[in-house]
């Protein structure tokens, strides 16, 4: 075979392999769809955040509007504090809720932000104060059982 | 107790024959490597040779590499569309298939295919090498057999598997899309955007092709070394062959193992 046509199937070779990838970014994966890049970081502190991971989506209103960045555990005060990327799009006011919500019954679970009334925003390296819990089925099940028990008497 | 402790010194012996000879191919193995690494400049001043390999690993294994990933996505397509509708989930279909292409079948099954189709023909071809004694001809004319066919071929499989991984991970997603969407009916916008929101670009796209890299040098170095140690027999070749299949199988699914742990974890 010679030299030229062999150079020409292996460039066609490898331009498939690149479309291919480009296609897996693309189409397949969220390179264009999520792709955030400008953050800006928020800390949030719960008392208890159940099954959230790192990477889990922040959400306005449903929307994907940022990812958890990284949860610690606090050793002074006892509690997580996790830190949210938001995208630099989207501006809450200071006074904005932060919920751990699940997705679904089953689902993985998320944080929600519930914009408050106030006029300033949320700036990078501010802390979310009003939070609330992820719900622990367990906790849910034993309260259930308490009342149900109490009224019986 | 005589007779009982020859026959344990025996026993002995034979363990620590099979433990040095094992060790000492390993060893020859990766002298092989980084012999194969000082040459590479060589071998890349002629860079011709190498693209000659890639048309012989990779363009030729394009078919099987396409049609078995269509195959493949198919078949993940019925079953992950059987066992997800009992739980009313049809429409998790399309990321079931693009997250395990995506990280483990593409790479995983590209290189079995790879060491069948590509490995065993280095292992035959350089086998028969040095059988005919080109190899020695060569360092007569003091050309060097590992700057002038070993190390070609080497980059030209760890240039080719990340490519045809990409590629089979790309057919077999849209064979997943041809059950998924026409045949059986999902929704194609469910089925396209459920799998961008969970697929990961750089968590799934990029580890997928490091393991292809990966696998790319342990399976061309396992076929380079074993057509080289073979020896210079009809039946010896026939032996290194059947080996490259055995050891790079081996070694693709262990590593697989090894590096999906790593990367999990990481």
């Amino acid at each position: 075979m010679d030299k030229i046509k062999l150079d020409a199937w292996v460039g066609i070779f490898v331009a498939i392999g690149v479309i291919s990838l480009l296609g897996l970014a693309m189409k397949v994966g969220n390179l264009t769809s999520n792709d955030i890049r400008e953050t800006y970081t928020v800390t949030a502190n719960f008392e208890n955040i159940g099954g959230l991971k790192p990477r889990a989506p922040v959400k306005g209103a449903g929307v994907v509007v940022g990812r958890v960045n990284s949860i610690v555990f606090d050793t002074e005060a006892y509690h997580a504090v996790v830190s949210i990327d938001i995208d630099k799009r989207y501006v809450f006011p200071k006074d904005t809720f932060a919920n751990i919500y699940t997705a679904g019954l089953l689902g993985e679970q998320y944080i929600g932000l519930e914009a408050g009334g106030e006029e300033k925003n949320l700036e990078q390296g501010d802390r979310i104060t009003q939070t609330q819990d992820a719900v622990v089925l367990e906790k849910l099940i034993s309260q259930f059982l308490y009342s149900k028990a109490s009224e019986e008497e | 107790m005589n007779i009982n402790t020859k026959t344990l010194l025996k026993f002995f012996e034979k363990i620590g024959r099979s433990f040095s000879s094992r060790a000492l191919r390993l060893g020859s193995a990766t002298r092989l490597f980084f012999l194969i690494l000082i040459y590479s400049a060589d071998s890349f001043k002629r860079i011709h040779l190498t693209i000659r390999e890639i048309y012989f690993t990779g363009v030729m294994s394009l078919v099987i590499i396409i049609v078995s990933a269509f195959f493949v996505g198919m078949v993940l397509g019925l079953q992950g569309y059987y066992t997800l509708q009992k739980y009313g989930s049809s429409e998790a279909i399309g990321v079931l298939v693009a997250l395990s292409l995506v990280r483990e079948l593409g790479p995983v099954v590209t290189a079995l295919l790879f060491a069948g189709r590509a490995g065993t023909a280095i292992t035959a071809e350089i086998g028969l090498m040095k059988a005919t004694e080109q190899l020695s001809a060569m360092e007569m004319m003091a050309v060097s057999p590992i700057a002038r066919i070993i190390a070609p071929r080497f980059w030209a499989g760890v240039i080719t598997m990340p490519i045809l991984a990409s590629i089979f991970s790309m057919v077999g997603v849209l064979g997943g899309y041809v059950v998924a969407v026409p045949i059986i009916g999902v929704d194609e916008g469910a089925f396209w955007s459920q799998m961008q929101a969970n697929v990961d670009f750089r968590f799934d796209v990029i580890n997928g092709l490091i393991k292809s890299v990966v696998f790319g040098i342990a399976c061309t170095i396992i076929a380079l070394f074993e057509g080289f140690d073979a020896p210079p027999t009809a039946e010896g070749v026939s032996r290194a062959t059947t080996r490259t299949v055995v050891t790079s199988s081996l070694a693709i699914l262990a590593l697989d193992f090894v590096l999906t742990s790593f990367m999990i974890s990481g």
